[in-house]
């Protein structure tokens, strides 16, 4: 019996130290119990900053957060026999209200969860007063991007929800699935300064996720941050006036302050409502807009590239005069047409040749660029001076990106040596392969943003600051008064800009704007898909200039139609504040450039 | 004469008493504390509450248990399971149907649980008894060997038919008596080894589990193959092994009910369906878990706090030990309910009557019982059967009745020296 006693005495012991050594190996060896037990009691919440708003130039708000207000309900709370005033007050009849109150009920009845969306201002102001009579009832308020202006898509861009590649690109870990992100367009340029900085929140929750209080006191918490306001270089009158001119037409239009490099109207036709692409309705809506045939999420100003045509023959006619291969007051008689030519045979200067876009003359002119006899062969010669004039070119910003603070900037098109000697071989080509070159057609493409800090250039005689849309972060003015100059005399340009001036600055002349002295270039783009492209870069005042600008509308044929007369408005608009043409103005919104000249 | 310490109670059992009834109440308290700090002491909604008025009610049936004359449970040792087999059955067609189990007789709002009064007169009527027969309990007197089972099985029969499973397989935990009182080693082993392939049917799919019986049964018929009586053994064993794997099989399937079915299950694998049947253990885990070695501290307890715990301060109340008391406090409170037992053990062992003794060892059986299970299905390591925690778990009846089965014992004890010997 002994032993039994024994036997029993240390079964009571073994089954405590069993117990025991069972209790530390899940509680001290096993630390996962812990992290469940946060997991399941300690509720991080998000708190979202306000993202910065952004204002035009004058300080004219553009983009603000649009306070939207969802009705809240907690089942459990609510007294059903009570709904009247609820109905009343949401206009919504007993079935509506019934299935609104399941939905949520499925979802909680001790969560809170939305009972009608978006309550428009007059009912909200209405719950407010009745709120404390509402038992179960509450009143969320959440922000979306709101749009002062139906335009500006295309710079301002939107905002959407980060996805995985962008999470996985996110070196920062700033960003959490679910956030939201600037997708395209200053949104996207200034993510970092107008995103604010999240604030969070942690709190004990029950079993049924109900709050229990801040964690800690809220010693983990911290305060979301709101973004940066930003100030845009946009005019937003001339931006408006602008889009209205592009609407109905396909094209760009871009203005660009040339003395400091600040854009002013940057227009791409056609485009969308960017509030359809804010919050509610992002993805049905984003659908439409890119199954559009016209395609208006794309950024023509930057993105669409185009040969520069006519208005190319300034840069010829600078880099000629500055490699001494002519001279501006030199006459060329043109006798009978080498290249097909609009501009009637002749004697030409420079100044005529640009005013009357001879394209006969700027053939030879191009051709003594090109073949400047230093070698013997043909070919070789070609190749050095096409070296030169290549440089030149790239000197005035093409076949480069400009570094616009805008996404997707496209870098347009300057034939290499490499290029032509994959098309024609290695010292098999010559002036005469590249001819084309002469009146900016051929292999060259430009953007509508190059063409118009070509304007810049022009203005500015000889350089340019990198062309950018914001000029304010916060309290911060941003920096870009970093010169690009272009290594061609001034006294150069006078000339050209003469020749500029006839064209538009005459009366009679369509462009023309009484007390106004400008310079412009026309350009009708050969288009072998179908109608030319027309096409205008200028600046005005042609003294103290305070406005460069291009524009391109695509199948509109002549230059000196659609695209001239588009420029000349927006010019008006800029300078003068109003515009008095009204004729012209009608014959740009009508649109229809196929008709015989106004008037 | 008697002597002067004829009427000692035995002071460190009180002290060990009230030692676990303090640390019990303390945690009741905590379990059931509102972080909002609206928690009043006086008031009778708060579980701690009420449990204080159990308490003291408990004084009074001290009292009781100290006025009447010891000898009342000997004499009256068969009369009282009498009466508590019969309350068992009119439960069975009087009482109220509570959560799945008739357990409960209502009169007004006076609430009785027949099955606990059933667990003191089943100590009292098995010590009556045994002590009644001139020789313990061995092999030569099967007959004696039944009629003891008898009367804990057939208790045990009824609140298996009331539907309580938890409450049942408490009774039996008496083998352990039997074992004291010369059951042979043998018998307590066939029994475990029975426990254990029932445990097994649990876990390992039914046929599995026969081709391992057939397996050892073929392995056994190698090894003693000229052993006649060996083999008569274990072809024995293995026929009866057999027999429970299929009739564990249809209890299950057949007798249990759903919710203790899914009970069951959810040992099998609790971590499997978090927030179906095996959510309560998994939660009580993660509770325990969350405790470390020190605990998070008194009231500082999150997963009970805020009821991911079920059952809280009844069944689950050693959550809250060990998530706030941790490790270090789960152990000594195990300490300390070990070291009652054994003084419990010792008290049972210096009787000169053996209807005492037996008592006595039917007392460490029960609570050790209660104990060990409750405690292992808080940490997953038995079935969540519902059965509370002595002197820890909320509620009236059951602290009673663990009030009831130890003062009786010390009442007893006291007044050893006036004891028969048997």
């Amino acid at each position: 019996m002994k032993s039994r006693i024994l036997g029993i005495k240390f079964f009571v012991i073994i089954t405590i130290s069993v117990l025991s050594m069972r209790l530390f190996s899940i509680q001290v060896m096993d630390t996962d119990y812990q992290e469940i037990a946060n997991r399941n009691v300690i509720q991080k919440s998000i708190e979202y900053p306000y993202r910065g708003l952004i204002f035009d130039t004058k300080g004219k708000l553009l983009l603000y957060n649009d306070p939207v207000f969802d009705l809240m309900i907690t089942p459990k709370n609510v007294d059903l026999s009570d709904s009247f005033l609820i109905k009343k007050l949401l206009f919504i009849t007993q079935r509506e209200f019934d299935q609104a109150y399941l939905k949520a009920t499925s979802f909680s009845r001790n969560l809170p969860s939305i009972f009608y969306k978006q309550l428009s201002n007059e009912k909200f102001a209405a719950f407010q007063d009745r709120m404390r009579d509402l038992e179960g009832f509450n009143i969320n308020s959440r922000t979306t991007r709101g749009y002062a202006e139906i335009g500006l898509a295309n710079i301002l861009g939107y905002v959407g929800e980060v996805t995985q590649n962008q999470l996985n690109m996110d070196t920062t870990g700033y960003y959490k699935s679910g956030d939201n992100i600037g997708i395209t367009g200053i949104e996207k340029t200034y993510e970092r300064s107008i995103r604010g900085l999240r604030g969070v929140k942690y709190r004990n929750v029950d079993v049924q996720g109900i709050n229990m209080g801040s964690f800690e006191n809220g010693a983990y918490d911290t305060l979301p941050q709101p973004g940066k306001n930003l100030v845009l270089t946009i005019d937003g009158a001339l931006q408006k006036y602008a889009e209205r001119l592009m609407e109905g037409k396909i094209g760009s239009l871009v203005a660009i302050d040339p003395s400091s490099g600040e854009i002013l109207a940057l227009v791409s036709a056609p485009s969308y409502d960017p509030s359809l692409l804010s919050g509610r309705g992002f993805s049905k809506n984003f659908g439409t807009i890119q199954r559009d045939s016209l395609k208006p999420l794309f950024n023509r100003p930057l993105q669409a590239m185009y040969p520069p045509g006519s208005m190319f023959k300034t840069i010829q006619a600078l880099i000629a005069l500055e490699q001494d291969q002519v001279q501006a007051d030199e006459i060329i008689t043109v006798n009978s047409k080498l290249i097909g030519d609009h501009a009637p045979l002749g004697k030409y200067d420079m100044q005529r040749a640009i005013t009357k876009s001879s394209n006969n003359y700027f053939f030879k002119v191009f051709r003594r660029i090109i073949q400047q006899g230093e070698h013997l062969s043909p070919f070789i010669d070609s190749r050095m001076g096409y070296n030169k004039w290549r440089d030149y070119v790239l000197q005035f910003g093409f076949g480069k990106i400009l570094d616009i603070d805008l996404p997707n900037e496209k870098a347009g098109f300057v034939p290499s040596l490499e290029f032509y000697d994959q098309i024609y071989g290695k010292e098999r080509w010559k002036f005469s392969n590249i001819y084309s070159l002469s009146i900016g057609q051929g292999e060259l493409l430009v953007t509508p943003l190059q063409m118009a800090n070509l304007g810049v250039i022009l203005a500015n005689r000889g350089y340019y600051f990198t062309p950018h849309l914001v000029k304010k972060v916060g309290v911060e003015r941003l920096d870009f008064s970093q010169k690009s100059s272009i290594e061609i005399d001034t006294g150069h340009f006078e000339s050209i800009l003469e020749g500029m001036q006839a064209l538009v600055s005459v009366p009679g002349s369509r462009a023309y704007i009484p007390g106004l002295v400008f310079c412009g270039k026309t350009s009708t783009v050969e288009n072998p898909q179908g109608l030319d492209h027309s096409g205008f870069m200028g600046f005005a005042p042609r003294n103290n200039p305070k406005i460069a600008i291009a524009v391109y509308v695509e199948n509109a044929g002549w230059g000196a139609r659609a695209a001239l007369s588009t420029a000349s408005l927006a010019i008006e608009k800029y300078v003068n504040g109003s515009v008095k043409k009204k004729w012209l103005e009608n014959y740009v919104l009508k649109g229809d450039f196929q008709d015989a000249k106004p008037e | 004469m008697r002597s002067q310490n004829k009427y000692q109670v035995d002071t460190l059992s009180v002290v060990y008493f009230l030692s676990l009834v303090m640390l019990g109440w303390i945690n009741i308290y905590a379990a059931d504390y509102d972080l909002d700090g609206t928690t009043s002491f006086f008031d009778l909604n708060q579980s701690s509450t009420k449990q204080l008025l159990w308490i003291g009610a408990s004084l009074f049936l001290i009292t009781v248990i100290f006025i009447l004359d010891y000898r009342f449970y000997d004499s009256f040792g068969y009369v009282i399971w009498g009466i508590s087999i019969f309350f068992l059955l009119a439960v069975l067609f009087f009482g109220k149907e509570v959560a799945g189990s008739t357990s409960w007789f209502e009169i007004g709002f006076i609430k009785i649980q027949p099955s606990e009064f059933a667990k003191i007169a089943t100590a009292i009527g098995l010590a009556k008894y045994l002590s009644s027969q001139s020789v313990g309990v061995s092999d030569k007197y099967k007959y004696k060997l039944g009629i003891s089972a008898l009367l804990f099985l057939i208790p045990m029969g009824l609140i298996i038919l009331q539907g309580d499973l938890g409450s049942a397989m408490v009774f039996g935990s008496l083998i352990l008596v039997l074992f004291r009182e010369g059951l042979s080693a043998k018998l307590l082993f066939f029994s475990c080894y029975a426990v254990l392939l029932f445990l097994l049917t649990l876990l390992i799919d039914q046929w599995i589990l026969l081709f391992m019986v057939l397996a050892l049964f073929l392995i056994g018929l190698g090894l003693f193959i000229k052993n006649r009586k060996a083999l008569i053994v274990i072809f024995g064993l293995s026929i009866l092994s057999f027999g429970l794997i299929k009739s564990v099989d249809f209890v299950l399937n057949q007798v249990l009910k759903e919710h203790q079915q899914l009970r069951v299950m959810s040992l099998i694998n609790p971590n499997a369906d978090p927030l179906g049947i095996g959510w309560n253990v998994m939660q009580s885990k993660i509770a325990i878990g969350s405790g470390g070695f020190m605990g998070k501290g008194f009231l500082k307890g999150t997963q009970t706090k805020f009821d991911f715990v079920p059952a809280q301060t009844t069944d689950f109340i050693f959550c809250t030990v060990g998530e706030e008391q941790g490790w270090l406090g789960a152990t000594l409170i195990m300490i300390l309910f070990g070291a009652f037992f054994l003084r419990l053990l010792t008290i049972a062992e210096r009787q000169k009557s053996r209807f005492v003794r037996i008592y006595g060892y039917s007392v460490v059986s029960i609570m050790f019982f209660h104990f060990a299970i409750n405690i292992a299905m808080t940490i997953g390591l038995f079935p969540v059967i519902g059965i509370p925690l002595p002197f820890f778990s909320y509620g009236g009846s059951s602290f009673w009745t663990f009030t009831m089965l130890l003062f009786i014992l010390l009442k007893l004890d006291s007044q050893r020296m006036d004891q028969l010997e048997h």
